[in-house]
């Protein structure tokens, strides 16, 4: 009797054993694992390597010559901006309700992987107008959980669908360039004009710069741009477009990108 | 049957009380109601209005995801007018007054969308515009 327990006991260690290792062994032995090994290690490289762009992705050349020159035409262009997007002004007890699509921002913040020391004046003193960078590898779409924001596939907007944001503020979190402002109260009674053609937005989502979808889809510049019409201060089109604009622009100019380390490949660049 | 006396005044009680409700209303449901027509006189929606009375949510979450998502935002024809995709740029545009138009049923059905948190109203769009020619 003690003798067949003590069989049994052994037979079911044995298999209770076999049961939970042949399928880690099967893992690991098979060529299906092997193979994506390598596949996980090659999709591992690929944000060092350098890929061919490929598609539209519209992006942007900020002449901060014309800017510093004529400090007038950045106002212009962020009330263009706040004017066509209904973009709320908070007073200033309300700081962090702000909401923000293009801004002024000091040299060592816009660039903070530049250095500071001994900045000519102009630079010190001038205000860089920074916004969302429309970006090739853009974090905040990582990490959004619902999509409500996203790369739209035929122009590299960095988007947002309002309708699903559910306000977590992860892509306010993902974004190097704090790009992205939280609607911490309801912005209607700060909207000072209102474009009854462009919806406001509503207490708990995020917004952000759209690069002026709404008016591209009209044959038009964004807002900012056609504000400092004439002055070239800022040229928009396809980067990954040769002949276009930008691209001889890039091509003439020495441009300098904020963060690049952050490996996001932002499409705004700077002539400073 | 045992305790005769409490079950069934008991039964009789919870009977009324989950019919309340109704019993209220004294079964009807009130009349139906009846969306304004366009006060502008528009005939003609972007589809017949039997469709656009069942299948308008579906519309706009269509028209939505078109726009934002795909940005196709070029414009709807039918019968030979043209229409910009969106609750502002086209419904509100023939049906000029929200309360009689998508109110009137969606207070009869006690739907609550959530569009006007975001989207301006006719009455907002004309006081905006108001506000801009001053």
């Amino acid at each position: 009797m003690d003798n067949e327990r003590r069989k049994f006991l052994k037979i079911a260690g044995i298999s209770a054993l076999a049961g939970i290792g042949a399928p880690a062994i099967a893992k690991l032995t098979s060529t299906a694992a092997i193979a994506a090994g390598t596949e996980g290690h090659a999709a591992g490289d690929a944000p060092h390597a350098e890929e061919a762009a490929s598609g539209k992705q519209y992006g942007m050349v900020i002449d901060m010559r014309k800017f510093i020159e004529r400090p007038e035409l950045l106002d212009q262009a962020i009330a263009a901006c706040a004017l066509a997007h209904n973009i709320p002004e908070f007073p200033p007890d309300k700081k962090k309700s702000d909401i923000k699509w293009i801004w002024k921002t000091p040299f060592e913040n816009a660039f903070t992987e530049e250095s500071a020391t001994h900045l000519s004046k102009t630079i010190e003193e001038a205000q860089f107008p920074v916004l969302c960078n429309h970006c090739a590898h853009p974090s905040c779409v990582r990490v959004c959980p619902t999509k409500a924001t996203f790369k739209q596939k035929d122009n590299g907007i960095v988007a947002m669908d309002y309708h699903r944001c559910i306000g977590c503020r992860f892509c306010m979190a993902a974004c190097p360039y704090g790009a992205r402002s939280f609607n911490w109260e309801d912005p209607r009674p700060y909207v000072k004009t209102i474009n009854p053609d462009f919806p406001t937005r509503m207490r708990g989502v995020v917004e952000k710069c759209n690069f002026c979808g709404e008016r591209l889809a009209l044959g038009l510049q964004p807002a900012c741009v056609e504000a400092c019409k004439g002055s070239g201060a800022m040229v928009f089109g396809d980067i990954n477009d040769e002949k276009s604009e930008v691209r001889q622009v890039l091509a003439k100019e020495f441009t300098i990108q904020r963060k690049p380390s952050a490996g996001t490949k932002p499409s705004v660049f700077y002539i400073v | 049957m045992y305790n005769k006396g409490t079950i069934i005044p008991g039964l009789i009680i919870f009977v009324l009380i989950v019919m309340s409700p109704v019993l209220y209303n004294g079964l009807k449901a009130g009349s139906v109601p009846k969306p304004e027509p366009p006060p502008g006189g528009e005939k003609q929606c972007v589809l017949p209005v039997s469709e656009m009375r069942d299948k308008h949510m579906q519309l706009l979450n269509e028209w939505r995801d078109e726009v934002l998502r795909d940005d196709e935002r070029v414009t709807v024809v039918a019968d030979g007018k043209q229409y910009r995709k969106g609750l502002q740029l086209a419904c509100m545009q023939c049906h000029t007054n929200k309360e009689k138009f998508c109110d009137s049923c969606h207070e009869y059905a006690s739907v609550k969308p959530y569009c006007w948190d975001c989207h301006l109203t006719p009455a907002q769009q004309k006081a905006a515009l108001k506000k801009e020619t001053h």
